[in-house]
């Protein structure tokens, strides 16, 4: 009886609790904020394209850090481990379940990619990220510690993803991929970094789990961060314009 | 890697194989679960009966994805009873209910494969 109430227990705490639309409260200084508020949440199943689960794995010595140690302190200073020229601006709450975090995503042409990410699922060994409407991928990426052997503790990161829609599997197959594992493998050796290990080696593993696409969901473009970020950082100049006019003399 | 802290027992009902869960579904279950997926052979349909199950996280539901993708290239059904609310709503938030058929009980769900098998012939 005491395990189910600790399962039933564990269940609760560790889930986010249903949502139909993400709501984001007031959003950080400096981050820009579109294409998460009232977005819907979307898995693997929503996406467009093939199906991936990339890997990617460091190992660092366990007399440096253990496995739940180590995901608190990756919980805690997620946003500090990604690569430079990316923001995470993690919710006030840190990750736990059913928070949204924003991300401003640097792109080619300095564009910067607005999206977002809803906690999933936490525990002390592993979390998991969601992704919204519009993202580049509809898929959940988690974090996870496990020990290695005798003496290691295997950090890994492990996305379970589609394509959105037919312009972002076209640019995964142009160098997206290559770019994301770049990102990940990235983070990893910095998380090893702020553990003492100044060169780790992350392995990467890449299956496709699905090679079809699902040409049913090429709709998903309405919902195109990239699109819209875009249209976004196009329109500055006029937004800059209007703000000043709006605060001249006359007006 | 992480160990199997569950258990997939297979049964035949008809057209359909029914998987009984027992344990905590993690990622350390794609070993055994593939095993018994592969064990319901040339099924029309595999029936997850979750009643069993205490817990899940997110590298179960991934599985369960994983398994989806492998009975749809095989043209196999994928459906569920059992789930906790609790569980459902997971289901709902990840949206797995949108390709998975879960139902209230073993009865209903074997009854949704054989209605299947008739709408397919007739």
């Amino acid at each position: 009886m005491a395990d189910i109430d600790d399962a039933t227990e564990r269940s609760t705490t560790n889930w986010a609790k249903k949502v139909d639309r993400l709501t984001l409260g007031s959003a950080p200084a400096g981050a820009v904020n579109l294409n998460v508020e009232g977005r819907r949440l979307t898995g693997p199943l929503q996406g467009f394209g093939t199906m991936w689960q990339k890997t990617y794995r460091v190992r660092l010595p366990r007399d440096v850090v253990e496995p739940r140690a180590l995901i608190a302190t990756w919980k805690e200073r997620f946003p500090e481990f990604w690569p430079g020229g990316n923001r995470f601006y993690a919710p006030l709450t840190g990750i736990a379940p059913g928070e949204v975090a924003l991300l401003n995503l640097a792109l080619p042409g300095r564009l910067t990619l607005s999206t977002g990410v809803m906690v999933l699922y936490a525990d002390e060994e592993s979390f998991t990220l969601m992704t919204p409407q519009g993202h580049m991928f509809a898929g959940w990426i988690t974090f996870s510690a496990v020990p290695a052997g005798d003496d290691g503790v295997m950090a890994q990161v492990q996305v379970l993803m589609r394509a959105s829609d037919p312009i972002f599997e076209l640019g995964l197959m142009l160098g997206g991929h290559a770019q994301e594992d770049r990102f990940w493998q990235e983070t990893l050796t910095r998380l090893a970094a702020a553990h003492g290990l100044a060169s780790a080696s992350v392995q990467t593993t890449v299956i496709c789990v699905d090679r079809k696409r699902q040409w049913s969901k090429w709709r998903n473009v309405w919902h195109s961060s990239a699109i819209r970020s875009s249209i976004y950082t196009l329109g500055a100049p006029v937004r800059l314009i209007r703000s000043r006019l709006s605060r001249s003399p006359g007006n | 890697m992480a160990e199997a802290t569950a258990t997939f027992d297979v049964r035949r009902q008809g057209s359909a194989c029914v998987v009984d869960i027992h344990g905590d579904v993690t990622a350390g279950s794609e070993e055994v679960l593939m095993r018994a997926y592969a064990d319901a052979g040339d099924a029309r349909a595999i029936v997850l009966n979750f009643t069993g199950m205490s817990y899940m996280n997110s590298g179960g539901i991934g599985l369960l994805v994983t398994l989806l993708v492998r009975a749809n290239r095989r043209s196999q059904r994928l459906l569920a009873f059992g789930l906790s609310d609790h569980y459902r709503q997971i289901f709902e938030l990840t949206r797995l209910d949108e390709a998975v058929g879960i139902h209230e009980s073993e009865a209903a769900a074997l009854e949704d494969v054989s209605g299947a098998t008739v709408t397919r012939h007739g």
